[in-house]
């Protein structure tokens, strides 16, 4: 039998993704073509695609609806992550334009993969259906693997990758079991017809049961979640710093996108199993990832142990909108969304300390910072602020939402939690601001900056300091997009 | 502005309407220290020039304030309100009542004072200094005029920072120690301040407790939202769990027995400018938090917490006299008199009455004054010998006879001799904790022996007897800049000490205003089990009609 071709309107509605896929492909084929010193070209071409993407996402958000017969939806939710996404792509591009150049790795693939991985959580935030979900996801840890271990010659590199790829391919699996369960138990896997089915079943269901563990844990470890977060600091550690940057904004809040669209709307009846299990996930994240944290003399694994923690952070809200559906999930996208611009900030000022031959990742390398590159240390204050949650950065505001979540759903502990966390999380981030300004350097820091770079982080900064002064808009478009959450 | 107007019957504005001098007042110093990040490091007299000239200009404009601020009503004057983040109920929303106004001034004098007494001891990064010391100055005038608790808790924050880098980078022994310490006490408290902040928010938009509005506005939060006081937790109500948690912010500022141990530390490794800062500003945010939130927003919470809050700053001034008694290090000496002398403001605070809560407002006035004065003190003397142990100094009173005088008047002050400002607040605490409690006065007492032992201890063995080494005889008296800097504090002692009638009449009505609303509402939800259970049977709503002689 003939199938119907999908109407075009439908088709327009992912151009953005289609755009960015055949920019994709498209710059494959231009690497061959491109001299080896001529490479960094690729990556403006590859900017100007995600600007153009992201430029058009946002003065044309799609209608509404679902679409290719509910395999994606074109909602707020979807929007707002993709708008997400793309800005994490493009910061992403800047910060590597030279920072390539020094790690002797500029090559073409590197521009094409990352897009690929944008398409892919795309795919996860706007996914309809758990298969779209599902491959979006894969689309996206399978170009993050190549990426991580980009820097062949450097061992670290490799072995984070390697690291990376079992435990991804491992936890795929599993969450593709849950999935598979859930299947057998509904007859569906569309997302609301997977809800619609599940509630009629009985919470005592084995099969439930177990699916629900399962898709936590799948979830739980493309978080980062403890116990589930093994893998990430060997991982942010060797990876080449602008793709840490990368994955501890922008593959985290897909992984997020994901989650809270599986749990909230296809696992909603089922939510008395799950909201217990990522309370303790939350917990565990928080106190763990805060409280190692400290122990680090590596800055890369500090800021990844931190990354674990903010998970924990963001899914308080999701935790919360089983209670308090809007005011939770808007907690937790607000969140992941000022988290973007601190923790990529943080990563861009190791960037800027690397130079030919010198990879700096050691706090104690930052000794005297404050002295020599006053402006440096200063930004670095404000995005250390932001991620410590204190005003008046982008992260208190973070904080302040996902608190109020808590505490307005009765989640009191977990809030309670929260900010005695963040307290001991301050501790650390302060720990290397005295470094910076209050320790002599043994060898004078030299910084390394280049012109997309400090644009890079000027936007950055920027964003940080206006999203806590003026978080209005943003807090706006976060409660309308979770309002067409379908 | 339409909002103020709307609701005139607690809020004024400016008497010509569109002057933001409050605002002018906050940023002011913010400006200044932008200003002075971008001299040029090799121009120091122009970067001190700049300091001075904000802090001055700051100070004036707080004398404006003054002129504008009409003692005879405990209205919040000077208001100006601009919506700012409508979504969760945000508001830039500033005023100034009777509680707050001399504590502004206070800060705004005292950052002159210490702008000027840091001109020759800070050696190194100056230009980061001064732009410290104003940035923490608008930190501390927001904390006072803040009436929305979002922007509240910002300058409540951001102050933390210019006074971490002010301890650990230009204090002295081990400032990196005491400064982180300073830090994560403080962080800490705030965060749970924080939470508490929140629960109450949320107990106001739900349409039960509150007006159903999403609202961070502090006089929209103290007017509406009626915590309630069913036990839910180890016999603790929401009420008394939301004072816990504010409590915790505010009591580890204060600081309170047993959260005191950060300020011995950070008192004595600050640079003077540091620690007048400490003294005579931050610790009196604690306290100030205490009667601007937890009494007239937590009524029930407050009267059940009397008997802790007693004891533990009974504790508090019983421990810091004798542990000041045991100090070698001036500075050290002084910071635990300041515990003792905090221990006495709250006990005056939660005597729960006029007298006791007049005179713990004035007392932060005092002790502002008077703790202030004798870090500039120290201050003076560390310049010259770069040491502070009491038992290097002896005879000074022959050697440097204007500074002798100086610190003997700081110190009757310190002590609360009558004629000098601290008798005043010192007499008010006790008039109003007899009323309440005569056993917690008694006890009380006992800390003023205790304090005019250990400072006049310090008198004798610094400035009499005979000045043996050549360093304490040949040590050069105060000059001009800081017999200037001095002289201003003494005169409020003697003013305050011998003519307290003005600075209380500015605060009576607010004071008056805060005592009644929050006996009045104790009275009408204190919490009474066979009530609770008739109301549950009659679903009886005139909760509120419960006459006041049912206690």
């Amino acid at each position: 039998m003939a199938i119907p071709a999908p109407p075009l309107s439908e088709v327009l509605a992912l151009w953005p993704e289609i755009l960015l896929s055949v920019a994709a492909c498209a710059m494959l084929v231009i690497d061959l073509l491109t001299s080896r010193d001529r490479k960094a070209d690729i990556g403006w071409v590859c900017l100007g695609v995600v600007v153009l993407a992201l430029v058009g996402t946002l003065l044309h958000p799609p209608q509404a609806g679902s679409i290719f017969s509910g395999m994606f939806l074109a909602d707020g939710y979807a929007a707002f992550f993709k708008v997400l996404f793309l800005i994490a792509a493009a910061l992403t591009v800047l910060i590597s334009l030279r920072y390539l150049d020094d790690e002797g790795i500029q090559r073409g693939e590197y521009y094409a993969l990352l897009l690929f991985a944008t398409v892919g959580m795309m795919f996860m935030a706007g996914g309809g259906d758990f298969i779209s979900i599902y491959l979006g996801l894969e689309l996206m840890s399978l170009s993050t693997y190549v990426l991580v271990g980009f820097i062949r010659r450097d061992d670290a590199s490799t072995e984070g990758a390697v690291k990376y790829f079992l435990m991804g391919a491992f936890t795929s699996g599993i969450l593709l079991y849950g999935l598979a369960l859930l299947y057998g138990l509904t007859g569906s896997t569309n997302l609301a017809a997977v809800a619609q089915g599940l509630s009629g079943l009985s919470l005592d269901n084995p099969a439930l049961v177990l699916a629900t563990i399962l898709v936590v844990v799948g979830f739980g470890f493309k978080i980062a979640a403890v116990p589930f977060h093994m893998w990430a600091p060997d991982t942010y550690e060797g990876a080449p710093t602008s793709i840490t940057a990368f994955m501890s904004s922008a593959v985290k809040a897909a992984a997020m996108a994901g989650l809270a669209r599986v749990f909230i709307v296809a696992l909603f009846p089922s939510a008395e199993i799950w909201e217990v299990l990522w309370w303790i996930l939350a917990a565990l994240s928080m106190i763990l990832g805060n409280v190692v944290a400290i122990a680090q003399t590596s800055l890369k694994r500090m800021l990844a142990y931190s990354s674990i923690s903010h998970a924990g952070y963001a899914l308080i809200g999701v935790v919360a909108a089983t209670q308090a559906r809007e005011v939770g999930l808007a907690g937790a996208l607000f969140y992941m969304f000022v988290y973007l611009f601190a923790t990529m900030g943080t990563f861009s000022m190791l960037i800027l300390l690397t130079h030919r031959g010198f990879r700096s990742d050691k706090i104690a390398d930052f000794a005297g910072l404050g002295r020599s590159a006053p402006l440096a240390a200063f930004i670095y204050i404000i995005f250390f602020l932001s991620l410590a949650g204190i005003p008046p950065t982008a992260g208190f505001v973070g904080k302040l939402v996902v608190f109020r979540a808590a505490i307005e759903s009765g989640y009191v502990v977990l809030a309670v939690i929260g900010v005695a966390t963040s307290a001991i999380a301050a501790y650390y981030y302060f720990m290397v601001i005295k470094t910076m300004f209050m320790e002599e350097a043994v060898v004078q820091p030299q910084l390394s900056p280049s012109r997309p770079l400090a644009v890079g982080l000027g936007i950055m900064v920027v964003a940080t300091v206006l999203l806590g002064l003026f978080p209005a808009v943003v807090l706006n478009a976060v409660t309308e997009s979770v309002k067409l959450l379908q | 502005m339409e909002y103020i107007l709307a609701h005139a019957d607690y809020l004024l504005p400016h008497p010509d309407g569109v002057t933001p001098l409050l605002t002018f007042i906050i940023f002011l110093p913010l400006l200044g220290a932008l200003a002075t990040l971008v001299i040029p490091k090799t121009e120091l007299r122009l970067m001190k020039a700049v300091a001075v000239f904000c802090t001055v200009v700051t100070f004036l404009l707080s004398l404006v304030a003054l002129s504008n601020f009409d003692g005879s009503t405990h209205k919040m004057q000077l208001a100006e309100y601009h919506s700012w983040i409508p979504s969760i109920g945000v508001a830039y929303f500033l005023g100034v009542d009777g509680l707050s106004i001399l504590l502004v001034l206070l800060t705004t004098l005292l950052s002159i004072l210490v702008v000027v007494c840091s001109f020759n001891a800070i050696h190194g990064m100056q230009k980061a200094y001064y732009s410290c010391l104003l940035f923490l100055e608008t930190g501390m005038l927001g904390v006072f005029l803040a009436l929305d608790f979002f922007l509240f808790y910002i300058f409540w924050e951001i102050m933390l920072v210019p006074m971490y880098f002010l301890i650990g980078i230009w204090g002295h022994g081990r400032k990196l120690y005491s400064a982180i310490k300073f830090f994560l006490y403080t962080l800490f408290g705030s965060v749970f301040m924080l939470l508490g902040i929140l629960a109450l928010y949320s107990f106001n938009s739900t349409g039960d407790y509150g007006t159903g509005e999403l609202t961070f506005n502090i006089i929209e939060l103290i007017n509406n939202v009626r915590v309630p006081t069913e036990p839910i937790f180890v016999g603790l109500s929401s009420q008394d769990l939301i004072f816990l948690a504010l409590f915790l912010g505010f009591a580890i500022k204060v600081p309170m027995f047993p959260f005191h141990t950060w300020l011995p530390d950070a008192h004595t490794d600050a640079p003077t400018a540091g620690s007048v800062v400490l003294a005579g500003v931050l610790l009196k945010m604690g306290t100030y938090g205490f009667v601007r939130f937890s009494l007239p927003l937590l009524p029930t919470a407050s009267h059940n917490m009397v008997g802790f809050m007693a004891t533990l700053a009974i504790i508090g001034i019983l421990y810091g006299a004798l542990v000041a008694m045991a100090q070698r290090d001036m500075k050290r000496l002084i910071a635990y008199s300041s515990v003792s002398h905090m221990g006495f403001l709250m006990l005056g605070i939660f005597a729960l009455n006029p007298e006791g809560v007049t005179g713990g407002v004035i007392q932060m006035i005092n002790h502002g004054i008077s703790t202030g004065a004798l870090f500039l003190l120290v201050g003076i003397i560390y310049e010259r010998r770069y040491t502070r142990e009491i038992a290097a100094f002896s005879g000074l009173a022959t050697t440097v006879p204007i500074f002798a005088v100086f610190f003997a008047i700081t110190m009757f002050s310190s002590i609360g001799l009558p004629g000098l400002n601290g008798f005043v607040g010192e007499f008010l605490i006790l008039v109003g904790m007899f009323k309440t409690n005569v056993a917690y006065a008694t006890l009380a007492v006992l800390g003023i022996i205790l304090g005019a032992a250990y400072m006049l201890w310090l008198y004798q063995r610094t400035m009499f007897g005979e000045a043996t080494t050549p360093e304490n005889q040949t040590m050069k008296d105060m000059n001009f800049r800081e017999i200037g800097y001095m002289l201003p504090l003494v005169i409020l002692m003697f003013w305050i000490g011998l003519y307290p009638r003005p600075y209380l009449n500015l605060m009576r009505p607010t004071v008056d205003h805060y005592v009644t609303q929050m006996q009045e509402r104790h009275a009408a939800e204190r919490y009474d089990p066979q009530r609770a259970t008739r109301q549950a049977s009659h679903d009886d709503e005139a909760d509120a009609d419960v006459p006041a002689e049912d206690r």
